[in-house]
């Protein structure tokens, strides 16, 4: 009991802690691979530092609403990322919120950023607020088709029993989990605002979304929904990790040494993750904002191919 | 013993109509007859619930009034029970709403005599237990709140609306009355008793089950039936709107279980089918309408037919495990679908509650009109987030706990051995998916257009702090919305019996997991604890918030808005409804509503100001009812002329008539 405490104590701490770090790294990566230097690892943590040392400059319509949302969606992202197994499956709480209620909370904390972008009565946050509900709008149903059809395979919608069932040899190779990864790929840039869909680095861009939304926050809440963006990030190639690499993960009641490993294996991940992403970003072209529902779209139709082809026949 | 109380409440609201007529518009009238309403229907709450929760056995009651020798059966069984809390709920907080907002009121003499009327036909429905009883309660439902919602009779949109729904409700109880006569058969067993002992041949099944798909799909707003729906629960004062929206749609509901799960016998295999594809239809194409609409109250109805969409979801479902006898999994989705009714009812009637506080205190339904009212209504602003919250499907609150027991119901459906089923419930939960993350953009667009921002009127800046009695039946549903989301097991294990009385078993009792968790089946499987999130969240919220403070820096300094350096003083530069929604407007309405917009551009040197036009089609009513109309409409034209026939022309028409009659007897027999 003890050990569960702290194992869950220790993933809460980690993913936060981790969560910029791995940022600065795909920032890194990224500017290494278009030859410049790029700032320096830590530049995320100094940014924030800052961030919640300067005052905080308010709109002067601004709300209660705006001035509490930060630390809402910041708890329910927390929240979800503390529930993703990432060195280690069985969690002691992984049991109150599948992933289907992970996904939930993510939206919660979406819902609340939009309504953020609408509170000023600016025409950035409207433009921003606007197009991330039409993003989310397609790319919600296709993280619940994904998560439909992993379930399926799995028999389960709890992330700890699904971790442990695609680590076993039951799983092997089938077309719907090719076709639900390629899906979640898709989603999950979408759903952080990475190239191709949005850039997290411009911000006078007109096609920007997620940067205009949060245009009118400043100190301790932009430090807040910046640290949020990346927990979002790092839940999801954590959710990524664990459910299709899942080797490494420490199972349930292991002890120290197991525990060692899988920490030192999610770290690799992150690592290879964070390599890809870069390297993904660096080669392709920011789309037209109209261009979005198409790609998402295709992400759509693979999580329900996959999930039909689940419901035709156990054996794809 | 429960049963007479119920009935006596009823009978006591019947009363207060007349007495409401004689105390017409005076003063203390509002106050009386809506205190009242709070009473009677807190009174009938209480005795449903112990009905309800003390699980006990169905009660009948044989009134000697309604037709001669035969009588007026009620009867008080779990189900009963379920949707009369569900009415006596709704009910009640819209009364308690009303003794604050029923002063705002131009003519209550309009409304109050009907108000009451109106609750204890909800009531008389949902304890019916004959066809008689039933179609004259459903009826009496019916024009009661069709007289609620021509109360302000003078503006052209509520005659229209209130045309639609007359025809829409006549036709409605037409198709219920085909569909009790035909449970009914040859020998008259119209009480629902005989009915559930006759086992109804197949093909008469399949019959009733279209016939109350038609008649309580009509009542409860499923496409395509739904076209009044939008147009009459606006048109009523909010409270009544909230009602119409909130309690009377799953009073319709509830007759569509009635005769389906319990008289219609046992489903054939196409049933689910025909239930599920009209529902998943529904579903997207509720929310869809919403995303177009920039009156308040027109949206949330239109919001009513998605979640309507969803009720059905989970019914069909349970239809389609009852069909291959998996019981289970049947409970579970039942559960599911009784359980949005209780939700939506709580946040719908929150809803329109607030767009009725919005109503009063600003004279505008018209959302472009709207804007920063959180600043001047913080209370309200701040419970109808919670129900925004709510609806939206979003942990930790009730919505969301609803539909992710529909989630798991549909993730046990690999099972079900039929090959139609097979490929339509992964699209029906595709569509339940979309209509989930499209029913939170609606609610940002009707929060953030309506209570953030700036206001884009003056009678937005001028709106003040609405009654504390309206405030009181609001924070009363918020705070159920909450208990729904972190306690459902409370819920779902009083939700037993029911389930357990239609598809003959029910979900594992849910307070033995750890935390008061949510397992549907297997703590392995999936599990839901809204508690722990809620705590976890408001801790870690909390936690931040010291620490941030605590340790790093709490200055604050307000200054005009940023907006990248060229904030425009002009509320008008604000995002609006409409293009709020323009870029879902762009990916789904093209299709959908024919979706068209260009811009009107001046001549050079013309003052006129530019004009962006944007097009919408109803497609079903242009090529459903429209034609129908005209059809109609048409042949009325035509039969007109048969008024002025001479006595000789008649007597022809007459002598040819009996001819072909006694002809096609000839040849029939």
């Amino acid at each position: 009991m003890i050990l569960d405490m702290t194992v869950q104590g220790a993933q809460m701490l980690l993913v936060l802690l981790l969560a910029p770090l791995f940022t600065g790294f795909v920032r890194k990566v990224k500017a290494r691979l278009q030859r410049r230097q790029g700032p320096p690892l830590i530049q995320p943590y100094r940014d924030l530092a800052r961030l919640m040392r300067k005052e905080v400059v308010l709109a002067q319509n601004a709300s209660w609403l705006f001035r509490v949302i930060p630390y809402l969606i910041f708890a329910a992202t927390w929240v979800a990322a503390a529930l993703v197994p990432t060195f280690r499956t069985g969690l002691l709480f992984s049991w109150s919120a599948d992933l289907i209620a992970i996904i939930a909370l993510l939206g919660s904390g979406r819902f609340f950023l939009t309504l953020a972008g609408l509170d000023v009565g600016t025409s950035f946050g409207g433009i921003g607020s606007s197009r991330e509900v039409m993003i989310a709008s397609l790319a919600e149903p296709a993280m619940i088709m994904i998560v439909f059809t992993l379930a399926l395979i799995a028999g389960s919608t709890q992330l700890s029993t699904m971790a442990e069932f695609m680590a076993s040899p039951a799983v092997g190779l089938r077309v719907s989990l090719g076709l639900a990864l390629l899906a979640l790929i898709i989603v999950a840039i979408a759903e952080n605002g990475r190239i191709p869909v949005d850039n997290p680095a411009t911000h006078l861009e007109l096609t920007m979304v997620h940067e205009a939304m949060v245009l009118e926050y400043s100190g301790r809440h932009l430090a807040l929904i910046e640290l949020t963006a990346s927990l979002k990030l790092i839940l999801y190639v954590s959710v990524i990790a664990c459910l299709f690499v899942p080797w490494g993960l420490a199972p349930a009641g292991a002890g120290w040494p197991a525990l060692a490993i899988g920490v030192a294996a999610y770290i690799g991940k992150l690592a290879v993750g964070g390599f890809l992403l870069a390297l993904f970003e660096t080669s392709i072209a920011k789309m037209r904002v109209f261009r979005v529902p198409e790609f998402l779209g295709a992400a759509l139709m693979l999580g329900l191919l996959a999930t039909l082809l689940r419901f035709v026949s156990g054996s794809f | 013993m429960t049963l007479t109380i119920v009935l006596a409440c009823a009978a006591a609201l019947l009363a207060l109509a007349p007495f409401a007529v004689v105390i017409g518009r005076s003063a203390a009238a509002s106050r009386l007859i809506y205190g009242a309403s709070v009473i009677v229907p807190a009174i009938s709450l209480i005795a449903a619930l112990a009905q309800l929760l003390g699980t006990a056995a169905p009660e009948t009651v044989t009134l000697p009034v309604g037709l001669p020798w035969l009588g007026a059966h009620f009867r008080l069984d779990a189900l009963s029970a379920f949707f009369l809390i569900v009415v006596d709920l709704g009910a009640a907080s819209a009364s308690l709403f009303a003794l604050g907002y029923g002063e705002h009121e131009t003519s209550p003499e309009r409304v109050l005599p009907f108000y009451p009327a109106y609750l204890a036909a909800m009531t008389l429905v949902v304890l019916a237990d004959d066809a008689f009883t039933f179609l004259v309660s459903w009826e009496f439902m019916s024009l009661t709140s069709w007289a609620l919602v021509m109360s302000h009779h003078r503006l052209p949109d509520n005659v229209r609306a209130g045309y639609v729904y007359l025809v829409m409700a006549s036709f409605g109880t037409l198709a219920l009355l085909l569909g009790f006569g035909l449970l009914a058969g040859s020998d008259g067993l119209y009480t629902f008793a005989q009915m559930r002992a006759a086992h109804p041949p197949a093909m008469l099944g399949a019959l009733a089950l279209i016939l109350a798909l038609i008649g309580a799909g009509s009542k409860a707003g499923l496409v395509p039936l739904h076209v009044w729906l939008p147009l009459a629960h606006p048109a009523a004062p909010s409270h009544v709107s909230a009602l119409m929206s909130g309690v009377m749609t799953k009073v319709a509901v509830y007759g569509f279980v009635r005769i389906v799960f319990d008289l219609a016998g046992p489903p054939a295999w196409w049933w689910s089918i025909v239930v599920l594809a009209l529902a998943g239809v529904t579903t997207v194409m509720g929310v869809l309408y919403a995303l177009m609409q920039h009156d308040l109250k027109r949206l949330l109805a239109y919001h009513t037919v998605e979640n309507i969409g969803i009720i059905f979801i989970g019914l069909g479902l349970a239809l389609a495990f009852e069909t291959y006898g998996m019981t289970f999994a049947a409970a579970l989705a039942l559960t599911a679908a009784l359980f949005h009714v209780f939700n939506h009812s709580l946040f719908k009637s929150l809803l329109f509650f607030g767009a009725g506080a919005v109503l009063t205190a600003t004279g505008e339904r018209d959302m472009e009109h709207l804007g920063g009212l959180i600043h001047r209504m913080p209370q309200t602003a701040f419970v109808f987030l919670i129900g925004c919250v709510a609806i939206s499907a979003l942990p930790p609150l009730n919505g969301f706990v609803s539909e992710w027991l529909t989630f798991q119901a549909i993730l046990l459906s690999p099972q079900l051995p039929s090959w139609g089923l097979k490929l339509l419930v992964p699209a029906v939960g595709a569509l339940l998916a979309l209509s989930a993350a499209l029913a939170a953009a609606c609610f940002v667009k009707a929060y953030g257009v309506t209570f953030l921002g700036r206001p884009r009127a003056p009678a937005a800046e001028t709106a003040t702090e609405t009654n504390s009695f309206s405030l009181a039946a609001m924070f009363l549903l918020a705070a159920l919305c909450l208990l729904a989301g972190i306690l459902p097991g409370l819920f779902i294990n009083a939700l037993a019996p029911v389930s357990s009385a239609l598809v003959g078993g029910h979900m594992p009792v849910q307070t033995g997991a750890q935390w008061l968790a949510l397992v549907p089946i297997t703590a392995s499987r999936s599990s839901y604890d809204g508690m722990l999130v809620f705590v976890f969240m408001a801790i870690s919220g909390t936690l931040a918030a010291f620490a941030i403070h605590r340790l790093a820096s709490d200055r604050l300094r307000r200054a005009p808005a940023w907006d990248c350096g060229y904030p425009d003083a002009s509320p008008a530069t604000q995002y609006t409804a409409m293009s709020f929604a323009q870029p879902i407007r762009r990916v789904f309405g093209t299709v959908v509503f024919r979706a068209r917009e260009h811009g009107e551009m001046p001549p050079p040197g013309s003052t006129r100001p530019a004009r962006l036009v944007v097009e919408l089609h109803d497609l079903i009513w242009e090529a459903l009812y429209a034609p129908l109309a005209v059809g109609i409409g048409f042949a009325a034209e035509r039969l007109n002329h048969l008024q002025f026939l001479t006595i000789r022309q008649f007597l022809t028409l007459v002598f040819c008539t009996l001819v072909i009659l006694l002809l096609v007897l000839a040849i029939w027999s």
